[in-house]
């Protein structure tokens, strides 16, 4: 066999992507729900923190910097190990999906509201006291003016932080999540061959080139020119 | 020139004190500003005319003394500021148009949201208020399409579309190029002779000749002098006065 020969056969071997084709796709959907569910409930979850910050009540922004410094600062691998396996001996029980899920979005939270609350700093003062010498009020001003200035700003660095956080539902594969990376590890034990990990990097690409393209496009598309 | 009217007070300030931890910025200030009167407050940077004029409608927290618009005490705890605020028009230096929102945009969102208007009306309201300022033309224009001067007319438009009971400028015209100066101040002429009550911070000393019907003086934290602008720019009683109005018209 040359190398050529075994190089395809290790990697892109027909018949081991024949037979493991289905699971990995199952993986794929999988992934796609996890990651939707971690994006929707982190993003939402870290603009509700910049906004109770926004309020600038010092016991509560105390704790807000507390959680948000340390969910920053560990693993989001060690999260999801503390929940999954440290937690149940409290009588907290959680299946593999919910602890990743809950891990990155808290993740994912943390670092958004951060980013949100720069983008809220970022919008100028003078926007503000227009917005209230009118006689809008705090919310109002928050919901018309500074928001969609601050969102604005944070869309390039959010695009990427949720990529990169996204990406990680990936590590719900040591806790049984049936993900993509857990069915291509599980499908490339059984068939002692690596095909099906390069399908399961084939379709993480098909799954994050898009967000990646559109992440781009989107930065484009909300820049606009700054008086 | 002088247009005042029936001298019912507009604008009352008594004893305004204001600090910024121990910087006390206005020291006692006695203010009191009549129906369609145009005053102009003038004084070296620092001299606090720029708080003074931001705490009448409340963006600076006054530390101590009353001011009362209208009739109303701006300080009580029952006072709805906003709906005062909505009342009195403010014009900064920096413009603080919303970039976001077209030209019509920006004036029609306190339209909407504070006096709650249905969006038609709003817009015949911004687009009479944007051909005062003669900017109807540029309705639709974000404020990166417009020059310095344009996006502050617009800012006078915004504040204007709420009928307010007096307008505050704050240095209106500072951070604009020299030749498009005249147009900011040819709007401010139109409305005093439309009769509203104008109070204006700025070096402007032509404008103030021309249009003003008082003219304040301001030095660290007190008013020093005030009369009519001929007064205050030919013959100051003060030392302190001549020094800064001499410094002033060197330039």
């Amino acid at each position: 066999m040359s190398r050529w020969e075994r190089f395809l056969d290790s990697f892109f071997n027909a018949e081991v992507i024949a037979a493991y084709l289905p699971s990995i796709v199952d993986g794929f959907f999988l992934t796609i729900y996890l990651a939707l569910l971690i994006v929707l409930a982190g993003i939402a979850l870290g603009l509700a923190l910049a906004l109770v910050r926004s309020l600038q009540v010092r016991a509560i922004n105390l704790l807000i910097v507390f959680f948000v410094d340390l969910l920053r600062a560990l693993p989001p691998l060690v999260i999801i190990l503390i929940f999954y396996f440290g937690l149940p001996n409290i009588d907290i029980r959680m299946s593999g999906f919910v602890a990743t899920w809950l891990s990155l979005t808290l993740v994912l939270a943390a670092f958004s509201e951060e980013i949100f609350w720069a983008g809220i700093l970022a919008v100028q003062k003078g926007q503000w006291e227009a917005s209230r010498s009118t006689g809008l009020g705090y919310l109002q001003t928050l919901a018309y003016v500074v928001l969609p200035q601050a969102i604005r700003l944070t869309i390039p660095p959010l695009t990427n932080r949720t990529i990169a956080i996204t990406k990680g539902t990936a590590l719900g594969s040591v806790v049984a999540v049936a993900e993509i990376l857990n069915q291509a590890t599980t499908a490339q034990s059984f068939s002692g061959n690596a095909s099906p990990l390069m399908l399961g990097a084939i379709a993480y690409l098909i799954l994050f080139l898009p967000v990646v393209v559109l992440g781009r496009w989107i930065e484009t598309r909300f820049a606009w020119r700054r008086q | 020139m002088t247009a005042t009217g029936n001298g019912h007070v507009m604008l009352r300030v008594r004893d305004l004190r204001k600090s910024f931890g121990d910087l006390e910025v206005l020291k006692g200030v006695d203010l009191e500003v009549v129906d369609r009167e145009l005053v102009f407050i003038i004084g070296p940077s620092g001299s606090g005319k720029s708080t003074l004029l931001r705490c009448c409608n409340r963006l600076e927290e006054p530390t101590g003394g009353t001011i009362e618009v209208d009739g109303v005490d701006l300080l009580a705890r029952d006072t709805d500021i906003n709906a005062m605020r909505r009342r009195i028009g403010m014009v900064f230096q920096s413009f603080n148009l919303y970039p976001h929102m077209t030209a019509r945009g920006n004036v029609t969102l306190a339209l909407r949201k504070v006096l709650r208007k249905p969006r038609a009306e709003a817009e015949a309201i911004a687009g009479e208020a944007l051909a005062k300022v003669g900017l109807a033309d540029k309705r639709d224009a974000y404020p990166s399409e417009l020059s310095g001067g344009q996006q502050q007319r617009v800012a006078i438009a915004r504040a204007l579309a709420l009928e307010p009971k007096i307008m505050l400028f704050d240095e209106p015209t500072s951070a604009l190029d020299p030749e498009l100066v005249g147009g900011v101040l040819n709007v401010m002429r139109d409305m005093r002779e439309a009769g509203m009550t104008m109070v204006v911070v700025s070096h402007e000393m032509q404008f103030a000749r021309a249009a003003a019907d008082r003219v304040v003086f301001m030095d660290e934290g007190v008013i020093v002098e005030q009369g009519p602008p001929e007064h205050i720019f030919a013959a100051p009683a003060h030392r302190r006065t001549r020094e800064f109005v001499s410094e002033i018209q060197r330039h």
